[in-house]
């Protein structure tokens, strides 16, 4: 669009069309369980980043006997093995939040992509693509992950694919349905007219105009995807030991429950405190989102 | 196309749904026998010889070509054939048959609870939109729907069968021979954690809807006629409230089904759940194919129902049928 040869009018279009998701944002940010959920998820990070650096001991370090309670070497007690709960604590928290989001910007990248392409090409390549779609759709998304850990194994790069995969046509969905009509737009036609690649229209043209429905969607599935990931390190098939994770953690030490529950009291607030503060600020994003038509500042 | 009315619709949408399992078993075989190259090496490991793999892939009809062995599991399926557990070594059909009514029982306690419970709390949050009942029913399910499933059972065990209270089982130990419902303590808590699964979205699906009609003008002339506020809530705005509810209560049971994979694996629950995640751990790959495919029927069967149910309870979409 920055060519010499565009006509003004959609330049001042372009610039007035990326508006609405810094509005988008600003709107979110005023409603305080934005703030809250951003602050719960910052927390939450901070303990996954830097907790490993305040950790008394390694993930696989022995601090005592099986079993013992909080005491002045082991803050919060140690696992069946005797490993510090609290070190493990501190250093469980990365595979999942690092898998979650990997997964989940998997999930966004092909689902936009397939989505923005279904939109934009419709008859029988959209029909397909949103078959295929369906066809994933038609499993519970932990079913399909568990399917794929029986034949591969449990793999890391695995879930990050499976979990990627399941997240995929929910965006796909949700990216057609707000690109159908942005299609149909003048600026859309204009910049077909002008012989602008395919390529330059989904991502310059279209794209800008459905992240509003994007960034609640995008939300949701960050979500989902960490409750997904966390629940198949639980069933084991995520990092094995003597490796720390939350997910792993809780399972590990659920037989301890009435002996010692710190081991699994803390990995499970914090992805209590984690799923929550994501969903907070899914919903501050939706609300704002509600309350704007994310295409009325178009033109 | 809409010629035939309901009718037709539900034909189409069943033929659709019959696709989509046929598609499904495509996903499941290919999955599962096809790309791992040698499923009877994946199975077996390193330590593999070569007669237990030839074994092996006898069992699994794996020397044969990939459509026959396709058609064959397929028209298997079809006549209930599930093909042999090749860690029980046993029949799927035998090893899974108790465990389909547990899981039956398990799931339709958690709808038979978890439905009249998010109708009623959805439509009393619209009754008190912006009241304090309503701000609390909104963050507490907010938050409750963004709790995975395993994390609300095990929070479930800490709080009433160990730490907290000892109050319940954590582990349902019920005998193979004996039927789930004569075991109401085991059942709690695993029901407990399935209704908290899948009570929010309905609930909040109903309150929206909710505002929405009680905002209508019907509801205004049924109160203008001096209805008592209960009889215009429960007997006037409800029934067409709960229409666009009606998908999303069925999309959340087939949730459900995805739901007592990680609930049963959690409570030691003897369902299809918690033998999925064990035969994925064995590696039996016959009962995962199976169990994987009853599993995606039960969801696709109920994304049916969503469909038909919506369009039987909402007049204006029936209508636009003929």
């Amino acid at each position: 669009m920055s060519q010499a040869t565009a006509p003004a009018v959609p330049v001042v279009q372009r610039v007035r069309r990326r508006r609405p998701i810094v509005l988008l944002l600003r709107r979110a940010w005023r409603l305080t369980r934005t703030k809250v959920g951003v602050a719960l998820v910052l927390l939450l990070l901070g303990i996954a980043v830097i907790g490993p650096l305040f950790a008394p001991y390694t993930a696989d370090e022995f601090a005592g006997t099986p079993y013992e309670h909080p005491s002045a070497h082991a803050r919060l007690g140690t696992d069946g093995l005797g490993h510090d709960v609290l070190s493990r604590f501190l250093w469980g928290g990365r595979s999942i939040l690092g898998l979650s989001a990997a997964a989940t910007a998997l999930g966004l990248v092909l689902g936009v992509t397939i989505g923005l392409l279904a939109a934009y090409s419709r008859g029988r390549l959209d029909d397909l693509l949103m078959r295929l779609m369906d066809v994933i759709l038609a499993f519970p998304s932990i079913v399909l992950a568990l399917v794929a850990v029986a034949t591969v194994g449990p793999k890391l790069w695995l879930l990050v694919l499976v979990v990627g995969l399941t997240t995929m046509p929910r965006v796909a969905r949700v990216t057609r349905g707000a690109s159908l009509e942005i299609v149909e737009r003048d600026y859309v036609q204009a910049a077909e007219a002008m012989g602008e690649p395919r390529l330059k229209i989904l991502s310059g043209e279209i794209l800008p105009n459905v992240t509003s429905p994007l960034m609640v969607e995008a939300s949701l599935r960050l979500t989902y995807a960490i409750g997904l990931i966390a629940g198949l390190s639980f069933l084991g098939f995520g990092r094995q030991p003597p490796a720390a994770d939350w997910g792993l953690m809780i399972n590990e030490n659920r037989l301890g429950l009435t002996i010692q529950p710190w081991g699994v009291v803390m990995p499970v607030l914090a992805i209590v405190v984690l799923t929550i503060g994501t969903s907070l600020i899914g919903d501050g994003v939706a609300r704002a989102s509600a309350g704007i038509d994310p295409r009325a500042g178009a033109e | 196309m809409l010629r035939h009315g309901i009718v037709g619709f539900v034909v189409r949408r069943t033929l659709l749904g019959l696709l989509t399992l046929f598609l499904v078993s495509i996903v499941v075989f290919a999955a599962t026998q096809v790309l791992p190259g040698d499923p009877a090496r994946a199975i077996l490991g390193r330590n593999a010889t070569p007669e237990s793999l030839k074994t092996l892939r006898e069992q699994l009809n794996l020397d044969r070509p990939v459509v026959t062995q396709y058609t064959d599991w397929l028209g298997g399926l079809v006549t209930g054939d599930l093909g042999r557990s090749l860690a029980a070594n046993e029949p799927v059909t035998k090893l899974i048959g108790k465990r389909v009514e547990n899981s039956a029982v398990l799931m339709l306690l958690a709808a038979l609870i978890s439905i009249p419970l998010s109708i009623v709390l959805g439509s009393v949050a619209a009754r008190r939109r912006d009241q304090p009942f309503d701000h609390a029913t909104s963050i507490v399910l907010l938050a409750l729907a963004a709790l995975p499933e395993f994390v609300v059972a095990i929070g479930l065990v800490v709080l009433f069968a160990t730490t907290v209270f000892e109050l319940l089982p954590a582990v349902s130990l019920i005998p193979p021979d004996e039927h789930a419902w004569s075991h109401p303590k085991d059942l709690v808590l695993p029901v407990t954690a399935l209704v908290i699964a899948v009570t929010p979205p309905i609930a909040r699906i109903m309150r929206a809807s909710m505002v929405d009609v009680l905002e209508s003008e019907y509801v205004e002339m049924a109160r203008l006629k001096g209805l008592p506020e209960r009889t215009v809530l429960w007997r006037h705005a409800l029934p067409n409230g709960i229409a666009p509810a009606i998908q999303v209560i069925a999309l959340n049971l087939a949730y459900l089904a995805g739901g007592i994979v990680v609930v049963e694996f959690v409570f030691a629950y003897p369902g299809i759940g918690g033998a999925f995640v064990d035969a994925v751990s064995n590696r039996d790959l016959p009962v995962v194919q199976a169990l994987a495919i009853l599993i995606a029927s039960l969801y696709v069967f109920l994304n049916v129902f969503a469909d038909v149910a919506t369009i039987l309870v909402s007049p204006r979409l029936r209508t636009s049928l003929k």
